[in-house]
């Protein structure tokens, strides 16, 4: 451990990331709202705070190790959430306390989506905006940003990089410079964001809501500028938009660099995450739909409208809203919310446990009964064509295992706080697979929870987003001794 | 540069390294999964898995954009297979390959366009040969480099008391030498830290002294820094394998040779190779009685040359024990190489730090005749050509001392027309002049490629 270097980088990354309250000010003044001052004494500490760090340990240069890199990251996710709550905490509307303005911090940074704040549609724009630019910087990952704008992370920023990405394979470069990378995943993800962007604005909304629903929808975070989300604008064009940059950012974003690369779509289709999520999602889709029209839930059209839309914004983890499918017959809450559990492709914005590990968890099982009839026979698993190393298939059953025990723990805790079985269950699942809304109390906002349950949740997103072992592994005894 | 790297062994490795640092774009491919991994979370780089001579592997590896490919896998073949695949599938402009079977090398027509289009083939085993008998040729030197076809050499050597110019001023230098002889120290390594030279620097015993004379001066120059030694004449060569065997037929004419080696099959081959003279013998390198019988205690070198560093360190630590006037090893693993260096092992050789310099002179911007990598890579001695005029060239048409070095930068010769002219502030930069450079830090060689950059309008 070298807690020099920690300091110092972590120093200078808030430096650079109190860059990120800028827009949100420029935002104020166009709008003359009342939260300028808020977010220039959020900047004057952000700034502050990295210089303090930075200063005494400036001129320390040594090589990240693993360990320093979990440490790093899982700091600077901390930092930056605690930093990113001061504008909602100084700010007179909302005015949230401090574990509320956590809460909704971590919960932009992690893409989760899960708000406290009822009466959203009455914040300042630049609160509004604030709280889009905190998902979208979170989106890609914060640490893949600083790698790709800040050389000097180098050879260490490898460090860095493999415990933020998520997926269960991180040895994937797309180009052989780690920086490179990092610079190039943003670029697709700038691209992305703007086609989403204009796509919103040719679809009927105004320029401030096209941008901020740009952010949160490439990003696959679900914040909306308005209490009734996406079904603010009842538009369907506005979400087919929505619907088809949502499942765009759930794939893999190698395939996009392919794309881009090579000019060709078909790679796509040939790639067995891919596949799998479209497949499951038009299954999904047709039982939903189904299930709608026998109920007599809506009309036909309105049911498919309605049905695919948060079958979509719910299966990748975004939780957008048009209707609230918490109230909906029978088994479909359950169906759309178990479908979070899996989410987006590894290397995506998506949530979840990710395409690949729940596609190597079918295959495992399904060799195993294969063995029953051939006992001697061996059976690689492939994925795509391609032989999958035991290694890795061993190393997503431990991620599944540890992600289970955790998710029991933080359901009895939330039980104990006194929520019902329906929320608890749901509320750890929606904050655990970055997804937002869940079901019962939860389903529109987490305002009426109490603060230890906040607490647990944050918890909860920041053990998703970060893959739960990049955070898990400073809770080790091993890691912390010399 | 965007480079492909074939073969993730030592040479690959350390050149990866080299090259990844000083922020090159590189691609490893090898078949060794876990070799790769363990490269990759050490460097900067992009590893592909698979056989390095097939055209989907070097497409994954970004061969539609390379501008290098260097092969040095362990079979010849695949390498040269690979060259023809860059070559006709994506073009690649420069192919660098490892050929170790001389009956390859041997035929100059097999390359070539209208043959293995293989544009330079680097042969380690050679190189390290070379290496090891041009030490041989100066004994008490650490180092001896060659520039310009070996006109212009670079001679590290260890200043010992009893020298005559130690504990003298760097100025004395020359009021030393008798008339004709002349010479430039490079750089001083004092305890492991490099020191820029100046006329009042004064040399120290025990500081590892770096200059750069012609070839027929560097005896004299040597005399002034130690006691001078008498010249080499019974060796001994542990290791029968590529390099020994090679080393043993170099040096039969003018050395005694004996060569010991524990195969006994390939004894009795290397015994019908060898021309009579040579001896060979078939045992262990760290058998006592073996090296006595070899007569140990009167030999001038043991050169310890098997593939095991082990081996390679105990025999030799066992022959200089024994009575070996000089040991000179080879170790594989670069980390070692400091580490045995002095204690009781007199020269320890790398081969992979040895070859690099014959690839890196591919890899530097600008006309580059020879790079030579030292002190585990942190300094680099290099033969730049000047070319251009006094508009186009920052160098010529320019006193040396008007020339604007880099930090760390010392130039040592020009050799122009086969004259070597031993760099004086007072020498005037002709066109076409080869400059031997040494820099201290690795980090600067940048702003030295861009010093012999010919600006536009050149052309």
């Amino acid at each position: 451990m070298h807690p020099a270097i920690i300091f110092r980088i972590l120093g200078i990354l808030l430096m650079v990331f109190s860059i990120a309250l800028i827009p949100p000010i420029i935002i104020s003044l166009i709008y003359q709202d009342s939260a300028l001052s808020a977010f220039f004494s959020a900047l004057g500490i952000t700034f502050a705070t990295g210089a303090l760090c930075w200063f005494p340990v400036r001129h320390r240069r040594q090589e990240l190790r693993t360990r320093d890199g979990f440490v790093v990251t899982v700091l600077f996710w901390l930092v930056l959430a605690v930093s990113g709550s001061l504008p909602l905490m100084l700010a007179d509307n909302p005015g949230l306390s401090f574990t509320d303005a956590f809460f909704e911090s971590l919960s932009g940074w992690t893409t989760t989506g899960a708000t406290v704040i009822t009466g959203i549609d009455d914040l300042p724009h630049s609160i509004l905006f604030y709280r889009q630019l905190l998902q979208w910087l979170g989106g890609m990952g914060i640490i893949v940003l600083a790698v790709a704008i800040l050389p000097m992370l180098g050879i260490g920023g490898m460090q860095l990089y493999r415990a933020e990405t998520p997926g269960p394979m991180k040895d994937n470069k797309l180009t052989p410079r780690i920086t490179e990378t990092a610079k190039t995943l943003w670029y697709i993800y700038l691209a992305l964001t703007i086609a989403c962007g204009l796509g919103f604005y040719l679809a009927g909304m105004n320029a401030f809501d096209a941008i901020c629903h740009a952010f949160s929808t490439v990003a696959i975070g679900g914040f909306s500028t308005h209490d009734a989300s996406i079904g603010y604008f009842d538009s369907s064009l506005i979400e087919s938009v929505a619907i088809f940059f949502m499942i765009i950012s759930a794939f893999n974003f190698a395939l996009h660099f392919y794309a881009w690369r090579f000019r060709s779509i078909k790679h796509y289709f040939a790639d067995a995450e891919v596949k799998t999520l479209l497949i499951v999602l038009v299954l999904a889709g047709i039982v939903t739909f189904v299930t709608l029209v026998l109920s007599n839930s809506y009309e036909p059209n309105e049911a498919l409208r309605f049905g695919i839309f948060e079958l979509v914004s719910i299966a990748t983890t975004t939780g957008f809203a048009t209707a609230d499918f918490s109230l909906w017959p029978v088994f479909l809450p359950f169906l759309l919310f178990f479908l979070a559990f899996m989410g987006g492709c590894a290397g995506s914005t998506g949530g979840g446990l990710k395409v690949i590990r729940v596609l190597l968890i079918y295959k495992q099982g399904s060799r195993e009964l294969k063995r029953l009839i051939h006992p001697n026979a061996i059976i690689p698993i492939r994925v795509g064509g391609k032989p999958i190393d035991d290694r890795v298939v061993e190393a997503v059953w431990g991620f599944f295992s540890v992600y289970l025990i955790l998710y029991l723990i933080m359901t009895v805790l939330l039980l104990a706080t006194g929520l019902d079985f329906v929320t608890a269950f749901s509320a750890v699942g929606a904050c655990m697979n970055n997804l937002g809304p869940g079901l019962g109390d939860v389903s529109a906002h987490y305002g009426e929870i109490s603060d230890f349950a906040k607490w647990v949740l944050s918890f909860a997103m920041l053990l998703g987003r970060l893959e739960i072992f990049t955070l898990l592994v400073l809770f080790t005894p091993t890691f912390w001794r010399q | 540069m965007k480079i492909i790297i074939l073969g993730a062994g030592q040479v690959g490795g350390t050149l990866a390294e080299h090259l990844a640092t000083e922020g090159n774009d590189i691609t490893v491919v090898d078949t060794d999964g876990p070799r790769l991994k363990e490269l990759q979370n050490r460097l900067d780089i992009r590893t592909v898995r698979g056989k390095a001579s097939f055209p989907h592997v070097l497409h994954q590896a970004g061969g539609d954009d390379a501008d290098m490919l260097v092969a040095v896998t362990n079979s010849d073949e695949v390498n040269m297979v690979a060259c023809q695949v860059a070559h006709s599938l994506f073009k690649t402009p420069t192919k660098i390959s490892r050929i170790r079977a001389q009956d390859y090398t041997q035929y100059k027509e097999l390359f070539g366009n209208a043959g293995v289009p293989v544009d330079v083939f680097i042969s380690p085993e050679q190189v390290v040969t070379n290496y090891i008998k041009r030490l041989l040729e100066f004994p008490g030197a650490l180092q001896v480099l060659d520039f310009a076809n070996a006109k212009a050499k670079l001679v590290g050597v260890k200043a010992y008391y009893g020298g005559p110019l130690v504990g003298q001023e760097l100025r004395y230098l020359r009021e030393h030498l008798r008339s004709g002889v002349d010479t430039r120290v490079a750089a001083i390594y004092r305890k492991g830290a490099p020191i820029m030279p100046q006329a009042d620097t004064v040399i120290e015993a025990d500081d590892e002294v770096f200059f750069i004379a012609a070839k027929k001066d560097i005896r004299t120059v040597m005399a002034e820094l130690r006691r001078s030694e008498a010249p080499y004449k019974r060796v001994i060569i542990a290791g029968g394998g590529n390099i020994g065997a090679r080393l043993a037929q170099v040096l039969e004419p003018f050395y005694n040779v004996k060569l010991i080696d524990h195969n006994k099959a390939r004894c009795v081959r290397l015994s019908e190779k060898v021309k009579s003279k040579t001896i060979i013998l078939n045992g262990s390198a760290t058998d006592k009685e073996l090296l006595l019988e070899a007569n140990i205690e009167n030999t001038d070198v043991f050169c310890a040359l098997t593939n095991d560093d082990e081996v390679n360190v105990m025999s030799s630590m066992l022959a200089k024990q024994l009575g070996a006037r000089k040991v000179m090893t080879l170790i594989n693993k670069a980390e070692y190489v400091d580490l045995v260096q002095g204690q009781g092992i007199d020269i320890a050789i790398s081969p992979s730090l040895t070859t690099i310099g014959s690839l890196l002179t591919h890899v530097r911007r600008g006309d580059v005749a020879n790079v030579h990598s030292l002190r585990r890579g942190a300094a680099e001695a290099l033969e730049a050509i000047a070319h251009g005029d006094e508009n186009t060239s920052k160098v010529v048409g320019r006193r040396l001392d008007e020339v604007s070095l880099p930090e760390g930068t010392t130039i040592g010769a020009i050799v122009r027309n086969d004259n070597v002219i031993i760099a004086h502030g007072d020498v005037v930069v002709e066109s076409d002049d080869h400059i031997i450079l040494f820099v201290l830090d690795k980090k600067r060689i940048s702003e030295v490629e861009r010093l012999f950059q010919v600006e536009l309008g050149f052309f």
